[in-house]
């Protein structure tokens, strides 16, 4: 009943589409690192419209569905007159989603570190930006980096949702030789055991650095 | 201890009716002082009674309600480069050390040379390597903080501001979180600072100390300074009730 030699010609094209869903996952992680770093400065800058425009992103993404953001930017932009791919757009939605989680690691990071390592860096003369680049980020990353890789993974497996913009990425495959073989179990199971994959690859990553991190100093 | 404090020179700390308060609460209510250059002078008083914030007062990390601060004839007011000039000739040492952990003791000693000095790397790596044979510590310097004792850690944190070459050094109560055997360690080198000049506020429990090294020992109570002089009158012959009801207690 059961035919798994069936996926074995589609392992290729299954293959392919893994790497699909890695970059749309890379890339993304990679827009929301770097917004919500700027995210979580803006909110904790002590400076009040900077303050309310961060929270006002925060509370709008994490409040609203993933998949109304990825149809919103695909479906939304073109009707604006932008014109956008598929593939971009997945990575553009799932990046900003991601900011905003980020965000509030980063910001729970930097809250962690004792006040007196801000006063220290002040009495030696360090002023804000030096003393966020140099003592601040350097600490609270390292405190950051377990829910980083959390979100990271959870990341990974939204980027399934790609598939309902056409991406061709691992689950748009899979659901289009599910179908076409009339093997549903065969190839989602399959699906499920690459995004294992990748998942347990990512995780593997993250926990090397987290040892690298954590040598010197606990 | 023979005093180097220099009397007739223009005073390098001016405090003038300084106010402090967090809210409804406060803290000082018209200190004036002055200290020379050269001067050692300890802050002794029950917790509550403003000496650490004083202190705290002298470097910004506390925002002043009224009064007026001139440190070395640059007057602290609320522009930012003024505030960090200042910072740059006042050292200062914490109760917890607040050393960086993620960084080496080296790294410690010389990121603010390099950063705000704009020294050069090899400069400022001379200078600490001179500072940590100074503070006895020469072997630990590629040691990350968490695996020194205390005392070890302290005098790390004396050195990491000597870097910055100030002309005064603030003490917040530097021997308190010390393990008592440790103690003694810190107190040398304090003491060796002194002997070499240095200008110094410490905020201290310890009256061995300031008997032997302070050329003046400033009594707080209430946000005000109760009674200040020499340490051999004041911790001997002290003449307020409350500071004899204070020294009677630490005994």
């Amino acid at each position: 009943m059961l035919d798994f030699s069936l996926v074995a010609k589609y392992i290729p094209y299954l293959l392919e589409a893994s790497l699909v869903t890695l970059e749309i996952a890379v890339l993304s992680i990679a827009i929301g690192l770097i917004l919500g770093l700027f995210t979580a400065l803006l909110r904790i800058s002590g400076i009040r419209p900077l303050e309310a425009i961060a929270r006002f992103y925060i509370w709008v993404t994490r409040g609203t569905p993933l998949l109304v953001q990825i149809l919103l930017v695909y479906f939304g932009l073109p009707q604006l007159g932008i014109d956008i791919a598929p593939f971009p757009a997945a990575v553009l939605a799932l990046g900003f989603n991601a900011g905003a989680y980020f965000a509030e690691i980063y910001r729970a990071g930097i809250q962690s570190i004792p006040k007196g390592q801000i006063e220290a860096a002040q009495s030696l003369g360090m002023g804000y930006p030096l003393i966020m680049r140099r003592i601040v980020l350097p600490q609270a990353l390292r405190v950051s980096l377990p829910a980083m890789g959390n979100e990271s993974i959870t990341l990974l497996k939204d980027s399934s949702l790609a598939s309902l913009v056409t991406v061709t990425e691992l689950m748009m495959a899979s659901q289009r030789f599910a179908a076409s073989n009339y093997a549903f179990i065969e190839f989602y199971i399959t699906a499920a055991v690459l995004y294992l994959v990748m998942t347990t690859f990512f995780s593997f990553i993250l926990n090397r650095a987290e040892k690298r991190l954590s040598i010197s100093d606990r | 201890m023979q005093s180097n404090a220099l009397p007739n020179a223009e005073p390098i700390i001016k405090v003038i009716n300084l106010h402090k308060s967090f809210g409804d609460l406060h803290v000082l209510r018209g200190v004036n002082m002055t200290v020379q250059p050269g001067e050692v002078v300890a802050l002794i008083g029950s917790s509550g009674s403003g000496k650490s914030t004083l202190l705290r007062c002298l470097n910004r990390l506390e925002t002043i309600s009224e009064g007026q601060i001139i440190i070395d004839g640059i007057e602290l007011n609320q522009s930012t480069k003024n505030i960090n000039r200042i910072r740059r000739e006042v050292g200062m040492v914490f109760q917890q050390f607040n050393l960086f952990p993620h960084m080496t003791v080296l790294e410690n000693i010389v990121e603010a040379p390099i950063r705000v000095l704009k020294k050069s790397r090899e400069e400022a790596v001379k200078t600490a390597m001179a500072l940590l044979e100074k503070v006895g510590l020469a072997d630990k310097k590629d040691t990350y903080p968490r695996k020194l004792s205390g005392g070890q850690q302290q005098r790390i944190a004396i050195a990491r501001a000597l870097a910055m070459n100030p002309k005064i050094m603030l003490f917040d109560e530097p021997t308190s979180a010390l393990d008592p055997e440790l103690v003694g360690e810190v107190l040398q080198v304090m003491r060796q600072l002194a002997r070499e000049g240095m200008t110094m506020l410490v905020v201290t429990h310890e009256m061995g100390f300031a008997r032997e090294v302070a050329d003046r020992v400033i009594y707080m109570n209430n946000g005000v300074i109760e009674e200040e002089g020499p340490p051999e009158e004041v911790l001997t012959r002290p003449k307020s009730e409350r500071l004899r009801a204070f020294l009677g207690h630490l005994k």
